[in-house]
Parts: C-alpha cells; structure tokens; sequence
C-alpha cells in the first residue's frame, strides 16, 4: 500500500461530557494530522485530554464538536482496525500470555484456529517473551505484561497503535528499555503510532513529530517535528541541540499549566 | 524461589535465626485450632460433672455423644438428606436467579436504579417471619421449604456478583467493544471471569445462609429434617440428642462451605487472593 497522508486527522474536534458536577469540556478546537507510518507522541499535563483524543480515534467515543477520520473516513463508530496500549497492560489474570494474545480473535469470532496460535506465538517472540505463552499474567514483571499487552494489539496487525502512556506504571529503566524495544518493533513493521505520556524525554526518544497539549480544555498549543536522525540509542538526548529542544517543550508545558 | 533457596547458599541450623515456642505454633495451621477445639471439649467435659449442671441445661460432650444413638443410621442420613437436599435446591436456585439479575443490574444502570431498593427491601424482610406465611401459601411439601432457603442466600450472591461483574478494568471493556465483539461474550469472556473472586465470595457465605434457610424452614413445618429433629427433641427434653442434631448441622455448615472452596481452589486457582496461594 502506498503511503498516504492523514491516516488520522481531527478537524476542530471539541469533546463535552455530562460529568456529575456540569458538563466538562475536555477538547476543544482540536486540529491535528497523523500521517501514515508517523509515530507522534502527545505531550501534555494530566486531565488535559491526551487519552479522550485516543478514544476518539478508537471511536470509543464520538466528539460533540468536529470531526475524526481514520484514513479519510470518518469514524463513525467502534474499529477493529487500531491496536490500543494501555497504560496498565489490563491482561486477563486466568489467561496465559498466549491465550492474552489470541484475545482478539477469540472475542471478536467466537473461536481460535491454529493460524491464530501461529501468529501469536510469532508475535511473542517479536515482543521478546519466546518461553513464556503459557505463563499467567500474575507470574510475569510489569515490563513483561505490558509487552503481553502490546504484543496483544499487534495481533490483528492493525495500520494504527494507540498507546495510552503505555510505560508510565514501570519503573525508569524498563520504562527506557520498553521504548527502544518499541521502536525496534515499529522500525520492523511500520505502523501509524499516536503515543500519549507526560514525559518529555520519551516522547523525544520515541516520536517524530511532539504534540503538546495545554491543560483542560485540552488544545494543541506546539506541534514540533523532533530534530533528530533514527536510529536513536540512550546517547541521543545528549546533545546541547536536544536539551535546547527538550527544554522548550518544558517551557511550553510549564507556562500553560500556570496561566 | 524454594528452588534457589535450596540450592544455593542454605544457612546451616546453627545460623538459623531462634524460633520462639509461640511463632512455631502459629506456623501450624491445623494442629493449633484442633488443639484449642479439644481444649474446649475438655474443660466443658470436665466442667460439667465438677459442678453437675443437668443435661437439658448443658449436656457434657460425652452424653452428646449417646445423643448419637437416639435414632439409628438410616434415620440419620434420611434426616441429613433432607436438611441437605432442601438447602441445596434453595442455593440452587439462588444462583441461577441472582445471575440474571446481576447481569442486569450490573449492565443497566435504570435497571440497577429500579430494582436494587426492591431488592433491599426483600433483604429486610426477616425470613423467619415470613417462613410461616410461605408454608400457608405453598404447602407442606419441598417447594416453601426451597423458597424460604432462596430467599435467605439469595441477597448476598446478588451483591457479591454485581460488585465482581462491576470490577471489570474499564480498559477491557473499551477493548471488547473496539473489537465490535456481540455484548454476551463481552460477559462470558471477561465480565464474568473477572467477577469469579467476588462471585465465590458470595457463594461462601451464602452456603452457610442456605443450610439456616433449610433449618428455619424445618422448624416451622416438616416431619423430617435436622431442624426438624431439634425441635423434635427439646420439645421432649432430650436435650443431648438436640445437641447432636446441632453438631451435624456445624459439620454440614463446615463440610459445605470447604467444599466451595475446593471448587474455587481446584477449577479457580487464579482467583484466589495471592497469600492465599
């Protein structure tokens, strides 16, 4: 497939919900385009919407203002056509790490065939869990669960991977160990990435473009290519060009949550 | 873990940190509370021929025991059968009717808004009270006795399952429906599952809710039954054989409630809380 432009674009999307309180707008005038195969990371303080954009594309979701299209399509209801991280891996604790992985297609079919073991016990192994399918979720580190839960939204080979600050429940050092091991997976089977997180050196580690977002409600305020070649190793950040980088995105995020 | 410990550097006995008497007491789940229960049957053994309390106000645990020949074995077990079949019917029954029910409460919150105070108003209604209206209105036979032992277990079961079917990470949830899957395998493939600890929590206590249900029941109308036989025999103060109708009904209680709890260890083992493994 040839590579197009805007596999996912927001046209001035607003998002209001009903809370107990009043309504909460979350969203508001949000424009933003993801080409196919671009790994964009959504920088922004908590509660700023980050994850409703995700929903959105999800089409968990639909907005009250605007609109979301998935490859020139609006969406227009739930897709099986995104693979979605979330920020716990959510495994299913009385399932191994295969059965985890076939979820899908048992979900959505009713049933698993030998092709899908196939392809999940393939999966796995890209994922770097070889040994450990019939192992349950409670036996394995976070880092390992999460990689079940990516390995899970990698099953139906979805185009799109939305990762709802997929990293940020493990501790600092898998948390960079899982990122160079995202990036190797992406760079082998390139997928449209939109990644949600509030750290500022992941997002740059990772993305090649960064979307900061103010605080609620949640609006594009930047949205800055990353300067900085693939591929990347722990030395990247390194340069003064790069901590000049990353300290304007704090300028940014910063200045926003005070006014 | 053991494996490493074994293997690897073991301290030698000497190295060994002392164990007081108390904590390698408390290391023996078993052993301890048989001893405290044989301790009690021995004091109240002992006190009741020091200070010679009569048998119909407290039977020393030896004429409980001669209790046990009032009637013989098949009458037992026939006794048995019937406390037994009437609280696993209502238990039954419990179960197939709370599941509905909590699905529903669980899946629609007008459903949940509607039902749940009618629910606990039934709840406040003492069924001892109610028991002898039921025997009017349905007879003598198995079905009051079944309705009384329903109602008494039923509550608990429906709580304990909406609460578990409720638990679910909303995550999967957003991940059964970004899956277009149809709305009964987002209940049998993961709403259900994830309520099983909460789902055997219920069905523990209300085991033990059943077998009072079918007690209560027995005492109001019955010709057979351990609540039967109780009350049988006190109204004939023989109060040792009472005693040991109510020793049958603590085992059935016990035997009922570790037999649950087999199941769950056995076909549940995931679900147990983690000490516990």
């Amino acid at each position: 497939m040839a590579l197009v432009k805007d596999a996912i674009s927001f046209e001035g999307v607003g998002q209001t919900f009903l809370a107990d309180t009043g309504p909460l707008t979350a969203l508001k005038g949000v424009s933003l385009t993801l080409d196919q195969h671009e790994f964009v990371a959504v920088l922004g303080p908590s509660g700023c919407g980050k994850s409703t954009l995700l929903r959105l594309t999800a089409g968990l979701i639909a907005p009250t203002q605007g609109r979301v299209s998935v490859f020139g399509k609006p969406v227009d209801g739930p897709r099986d056509d995104v693979g979605i991280v979330f920020q716990n891996a959510t495994l299913l604790p009385w399932a191994n790490v295969e059965e985890n992985v076939v979820f899908p297609a048992k979900h959505m079919r009713g049933r698993v065939d030998d092709k899908d073991r196939e392809q999940a016990r393939r999966i796995i192994a890209t994922v770097g869990l070889e040994g450990f399918e019939k192992r349950l979720p409670g036996e394995l580190s976070g880092g390992m669960q999460q990689r079940v839960g990516i390995a899970r939204a990698l099953f139906l080979n979805p185009d799109i991977l939305l990762m709802d600050e997929p990293f940020s429940a493990l501790d600092a050092l898998t948390r960079d160990a899982m990122g160079f091991e995202l990036l190797r997976l992406w760079q082998a089977s390139p997928k449209t990435v939109m990644f949600i997180t509030h750290s500022i050196p992941e997002a740059v580690l990772l993305a090649d473009r960064v979307v900061v977002m103010s605080a609620r409600p949640g609006s594009v305020i930047a949205d800055l290519p990353v300067p900085l070649g693939r591929p990347r190793d722990e030395n990247s950040l390194r340069t003064p060009e790069m901590q000049d980088y990353m300290a304007h995105l704090r300028g940014l995020l910063i200045h926003r949550e005070v006014a | 873990m053991s494996a490493e410990t074994t293997e690897a550097a073991r301290p030698e006995p000497a190295d060994l940190p002392r164990v007081s008497l108390s904590e390698r007491l408390v290391r023996m789940p078993v052993v301890l509370p048989l001893f405290t229960f044989l301790a009690v049957l021995v004091l109240w053994e002992v006190g009741t021929r020091v200070f010679a309390v009569p048998s119909y106000i407290l039977p020393a645990p030896s004429r409980i025991a001669t209790g046990f020949g009032a009637v013989d074995l098949p009458r037992w077990i026939a006794h048995i059968w019937a406390t037994l079949r009437v609280a696993l019917m209502g238990y039954g029954a419990a179960i197939l009717i709370s599941l509905p029910i909590a699905i529903g409460l669980a899946k629609s919150k007008l459903l949940s808004r509607a039902l749940y105070p009618l629910l606990v108003v039934i709840q406040s209604v003492p069924v001892v009270a109610v028991a002898p209206i039921i025997i009017v209105v349905l007879g003598t036979d198995d079905a009051p006795r079944v309705v009384i032992t329903f109602m008494i277990s039923f509550f608990p079961l429906v709580v304990s399952m909406t609460t578990g079917l409720m638990a679910t990470p909303a995550e999967l949830i957003e991940l059964s429906r970004s899956l277009r899957a149809p709305q009964h395998r987002e209940i049998t493939q993961i709403r259900l599952p994830y309520a099983t600890p909460y789902i055997f929590s219920g069905l523990k206590i209300s085991i033990t809710l059943a077998v009072i249900g079918a007690v209560v029941s027995e005492f109001v109308a019955a010709e057979l039954g351990i609540g039967y036989f109780i009350q049988f025999s006190t109204s004939m103060f023989k109060l040792p054989q009472a005693w040991a109708g109510l020793a049958i009904l603590v085992a059935m209680s016990l035997i009922l409630f570790q037999a649950v709890s087999l199941i769950q260890r056995l076909f549940f083992p995931w679900s147990l809380p983690k000490a516990a493994k």
